[in-house]
């Protein structure tokens, strides 16, 4: 086809141009408004450029912002969440990766059954196991600590991560475990020698949508986890809300992006698998 | 000793369907045995019985006298090539080939040799160090030939493991798995749905239907043989000819006749004379192989019946024309020498061969003569 600038193709070109921005403007303001001073911003407009580029606010929001009554920054609390965030996803993704081969290679008497049940997981709000939740992570003495948040997580994201697994194992042709079973493999070595080796696109749509849900995550941060535990989400609340006086944009900003740098992260390095994993089939021909 | 023996097996799946429903097959020791039958007949089903991939509902599975009703695949000696060759994607074909073996513990130094002789028996000692993806569809069979042939097993499991082939490759394959049998002797059970290749590879065949063992015998007992309607016409190419016929009596000799819109013959069939008396005014269906309605010079036997018929359509296939006409008001194939072979429109006198006619019972569908 020829790429010729019709008068359609500099609509389009258009549309998407503005549709960019709408989309890149708020990033924007956030990351000049980040390196302006408290009197730049008051003086200037919201997406005037920054006079000149200070990282006051960030070295404040990173370490000596108050969140309440503490004074320190966004420091421990981006730790908190990193220390809840990977463990959280590593595990439901694993012990997501061995239901979905359960339930799409082993079927067994009830597995369909049992995998609609979870499939119903996906669906329950958040607010409805709050409670129950509370109530067991009370009886089980880890109420407010990081081992808490990290068995909430794993629970909730269990439903998604088999679903993915079970997904894409299913197209898996169940001739490759008979060849391995009749060459002598057993339920583990099937699964590790044969399929995890080729389920690196799934691993990644996983990752990324389980870190993505963690690390985001509000709500079970603010009920399950107290004071010096809480993940970074609820510490960004805490420090906008928290008034000394004047209103600190530029701390505000800086530590918003702090917060949202790592999901970031996430999708730029392992953004171009996403799609491709939810997309294609593991075995060709 | 029989090195395979099935015993009045039967396979109910839990919704409920019957898939298999009473299977008796033996073999000896380094028979090619076929199982062949249209799709969906249970001829997947019965294999991964045999492998152990699935549980048998009743009835025994014996392996060189051995009752592996309880076994698990590992420990039934035997090694399967699947349709999609199911090869590890993850793994080189050195690895494909030599995984069974390590998971068998088998001695490094052995398990090299192994894949060696097997590579250089299938010439693919070149792919070694390939991953499947970057195979050709011949070469992944190759591999996954390799990989049974690794395992030097009592018993070869195959199924359908050309039908992902074109058609050249597929010719190919085929000699040199009949090769292979030869050579190594190697008991096999094959599962088709392409009669030719159970033809052709088989030493004996088991046709099967909706989960039944219609006819199990030498491949030119079942061809000259069949047990009913249904094998006779599903092994040959083109298929046998089904004609709707009377029984008849002429010069004290039954027969069936045979009318197109010329004119009637009566063929008379001294070979059935017992098995056609109760059937005398019935009509019943007279089965003929194409190539037995031919022309004169290729039938070059005298005193055989002979029509002259009115011809539909011929289709040269090369070696021979194939003529179609009409008889009792149902088309009929007769293979013909292609120089012999008249025009459609015309009339050709065909010699009906009638030793190897067979009768069926219209209803049943069981043979009758
Ligand atoms: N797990 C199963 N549950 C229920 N029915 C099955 C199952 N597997 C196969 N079948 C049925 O058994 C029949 C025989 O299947 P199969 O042995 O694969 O046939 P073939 O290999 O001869 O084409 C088919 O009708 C199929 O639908
Ligand atoms: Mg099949």
């Amino acid at each position: 086809m020829a790429k010729h600038l019709t008068p359609g193709r500099i609509v389009l070109y258009a549309a998407l141009l503005l549709m960019a921005i709408y989309y890149l403007l708020p990033l924007y303001v956030m990351l000049s408004t980040s390196v302006k001073t408290l009197d730049d911003i008051r003086g200037g407009n919201l997406i005037a450029l920054p006079q000149s580029i200070t990282l006051d606010a960030w070295s404040k929001a990173w370490s000596s912002a108050c969140t309440g009554v503490e004074c320190g920054g966004m420091k421990g609390f981006f730790w908190n969440s990193v220390k809840m965030a990977v463990p959280s996803v590593l595990i439901s993704t694993l012990i997501g990766a061995v239901n979905g081969y359960v339930v799409s290679m082993w079927r067994f008497r009830g597995s369909d059954v049992l995998f609609t049940l979870l499939l119903v997981g996906c669906f329950i709000p958040f607010q409805v196991v709050l409670l129950p939740m509370a109530r067991l992570l009370g009886e089980l003495g880890i109420a407010n600590t990081t081992s808490g948040l990290i068995l909430v997580h794993v629970i909730y994201g269990l439903a998604f991560t088999t679903l993915f697994f079970r997904n894409f194992f299913v197209t898996i042709p169940d001739e490759l475990v008979k060849a391995a079973r009749i060459d002598g493999a057993g339920f583990w070595t099937i699964f590790l020698r044969i399929l995890l080796p080729i389920s690196g696109p799934i691993f990644m749509v996983c990752v990324i949508w389980q870190f993505t849900q963690i690390w985001n995550d509000f709500l079970f941060g603010v009920v399950f986890a107290a004071g010096e535990s809480q993940p970074i989400t609820v510490a960004l609340n805490n420090l906008v809300n928290t008034s000394t006086g004047v209103k600190e944009y530029n701390v505000d900003m800086a530590a918003a992006i702090i917060a949202a740098l790592p999901t970031l992260f996430v999708y730029m390095v392992a953004g171009r698998y996403f799609v491709r994993g939810l997309t294609a089939g593991a075995v060709k021909g | 000793m029989a090195a395979l023996s099935i015993n009045n097996v039967c396979k109910t799946y839990a919704n409920g369907t019957d898939v298999l429903k009473g299977i008796d097959i033996a073999i000896e020791d380094g028979q090619f045995l076929i199982l062949v039958g249209p799709s969906g007949c249970g001829k997947s089903t019965l294999l991964n019985m045999i492998a152990g991939l699935d549980d048998i509902s009743s009835g025994d599975i014996e392996i060189g006298g051995k009752r592996v009703n309880d076994l698990s695949p590992k420990d039934r000696d035997i090694a399967m090539v699947f349709q999609s060759y199911a090869l590890y994607p993850s793994m080189s074909v050195r690895k494909n080939i030599s995984f069974g073996l390590e998971i068998r513990k088998m001695p490094q130094g052995e398990i090299d040799a192994t894949v060696e002789r097997v590579a250089q028996m299938l010439q693919m000692t070149h792919l070694l160090d390939r991953k499947p993806s970057q195979l050709s569809g011949g070469q992944r069979q190759r591999v996954a030939m390799g990989r049974a042939l690794a395992r030097n097993p009592s018993i070869f499991l195959f199924d359908e493991p050309l039908s992902n082939l074109d058609a050249k490759l597929r010719v190919e394959m085929r000699t040199e798995i009949k090769l292979m049998h030869q050579r190594l002797k190697s008991t096999i059970v094959y599962v088709t749905h392409d009669q030719i290749e159970a033809m052709t590879l088989g030493d004996r065949i088991a046709v099967m239907k909706d989960g039944i063992v219609q006819q199990f015998g030498s491949p030119q007992d079942i061809y000259d043989n069949p047990a009913n309607l249904f094998v006779a016409s599903f092994i040959g190419s083109p298929s046998m000819n089904f004609i709707p016929a009377q029984v008849v009596e002429s010069a004290g000799v039954l027969g069936v006749k045979i009318c197109d819109d010329q004119g009637c013959v009566i063929l008379p069939l001294p070979h059935a004379q017992d098995k056609m008396k109760p059937w005398l005014g019935r009509e019943v269906i007279f089965g003929i192989r194409p190539e037995q309605i031919t022309d004169a010079r290729t039938a070059y036997r005298e005193g055989l019946p002979v029509m002259a018929c009115h011809i539909d359509v011929i289709e040269p296939t090369g070696p021979d024309t194939l003529v179609f006409v009409s008889l009792n008001n149902t088309k009929v194939c007769c293979r013909t020498h292609p120089t012999e072979a008249k025009l459609p429109g015309h009339s050709m006198e065909l010699v009906f061969d009638v030793s190897k006619a067979v009768l069926f019972d219209p209803t049943t569908e069981q043979r009758i003569a």
